[in-house]
């Protein structure tokens, strides 16, 4: 049982890795800003899940599970948040100019 | 493994740094110094000084960078000029051995250290229990060394002052900063009212368990600190005028209380910040209870700068 649940550690956690090198890569190389913001979300909020979910086996307590899960959840609205905020300045730019 | 970890992590605090140095545009170097801020936490994390990783990321990364980012906007009509008008090289090559000068004394004062450091860590750990305080930071900040605590809250009072005290003297007296207009239906909106429930409850949370676990005021005020900024930068509400008696009333209140209680000391336990057998716990709670909104006042206060507009009639 150990065993898989650690498999299931490390499929995750890499999984979620190659989400935030992929995002990394799309915001390096991505034409637009909407666009490299669009990579930018996918990889925190996927990503970041993807380790949260990985991790979640290895805590030794309910309540350090849930603080993992409310970092997740904290994080995804902070990054919806920030990329709708900077969209909106790119948008009043664009159409301004 | 943990080794390449390291090594990788400091090559890239090094790189940031640098970087940070040599970025021209104000905004980008603030950016470069918010990220080094955070990676710092990692590195204090790996150290396994979480009180400390706790201090960096919210006053280091997160509020130092708040303050720069005001400060780099604020700037930025008068950079253009401000590069324009570019010191001569002996100025510049005078800043760098100055600054490669002090690298370099910081390098050498670290690596004659004796082995093991000097260090106060067992005396604390073989006194600790008589505080009734688990975290043994606490212990040092709010017992032994109560004294630097009091004084860096005092000296966080002055640099309110400070900041307060640039304001035009038409001013003086008004709000601080100028008024917010975001939209009242916005994401912005939404978040300043979803998040500070939360925000607060963890502010208070740090602030609790910082008895017994890494924690405490400073981290928890900065905590509750930002959720306030957030409220005020959406426009849900304004800042208070810097006349107000109950806003000066909390901004005295925790470095007062700090020092009546301090001064019962030299009664009760024959010394300035003593506390007497059996009654240090309650003591401590006193004044941290104290200082939380005296410094989540000023953290806040800061940031939002000096009056920019008159008294409210």
């Amino acid at each position: 049982m150990n065993a898989v649940l650690d498999l299931w550690t490390v499929l995750a956690v890499t999984a979620g890795a190659i989400l935030f090198l992929a995002g990394t890569t799309g915001l390096l190389r991505f034409p637009d800003a909407y666009a490299r913001l669009h990579a930018l979300t996918k990889a925190d909020n996927l990503g970041l899940g993807l380790v949260v979910l990985g991790l979640l086996p290895q805590v030794d307590s309910v309540s350090a599970g849930l603080k993992l899960l409310c970092i997740w959840a904290l994080v995804l609205l902070s990054g919806a948040t920030a990329s709708q905020l900077i969209a909106r300045v790119l948008l009043r730019r664009d159409t301004h100019s | 493994m943990i080794d390449a970890l390291n090594i990788g992590l400091a090559a890239l605090l090094l790189g940031l740094a640098l970087w940070t140095i040599l970025a021209r545009d104000a905004f980008a170097a603030v950016a470069g110094f918010i990220a080094y801020g955070l990676l710092l936490t990692l590195v204090w994390v790996l150290l396994h000084g979480i009180d400390v990783a706790l201090t960096e990321a919210a006053i280091g990364g997160g509020l130092t960078g708040a303050l720069l980012i005001g400060a780099a906007s604020r700037l930025r009509g008068s950079e253009a000029a401000a590069r324009a008008e570019r010191p001569g090289a002996a100025a510049h090559w005078l800043a760098a051995g100055v600054s490669v000068a002090v690298t370099a004394a910081l390098a050498v004062g670290v690596l004659v250290l004796p082995v093991p450091a000097p260090t106060l860590a067992p005396d604390v750990a073989a006194h600790i229990a008589v505080t009734e305080v688990g975290n043994p930071i606490t212990a040092v900040l709010l017992a032994f060394r109560a004294m630097d605590t009091l004084l860096e809250a005092i000296v966080l009072l002055f640099a309110l002052i400070g900041v307060w005290s640039l304001a035009p003297d038409r001013f003086w007296g008004g709000r601080p900063g100028l008024r917010q207009h975001a939209d009242p239906n916005g994401i912005l909106a939404y978040v300043a009212r979803v998040l500070p429930p939360i925000g607060v409850i963890a502010g208070i949370y740090i602030f609790w368990i910082g008895a017994d676990h890494p924690g405490g005021k400073f981290q928890g005020a900065t905590i509750m600190a930002a959720m306030w900024l957030l409220v005020m930068m959406a426009g849900l509400a304004d800042a208070p005028p810097i006349s107000r008696t109950w806003l000066r009333t909390l901004l005295v209140a925790g470095p007062l209380v700090f020092i009546a209680i301090g001064a019962v000391g030299v009664v009760t336990a024959d010394a300035f910040l003593a506390y007497p057998e059996g009654g240090a716990k309650p003591l401590i709670l006193a004044i941290e209870f104290a200082l939380m909104p005296t410094l989540t006042l000023i953290l806040g206060l800061m940031l939002v700068g000096a009056p920019r507009r008159g008294m409210p009639p």
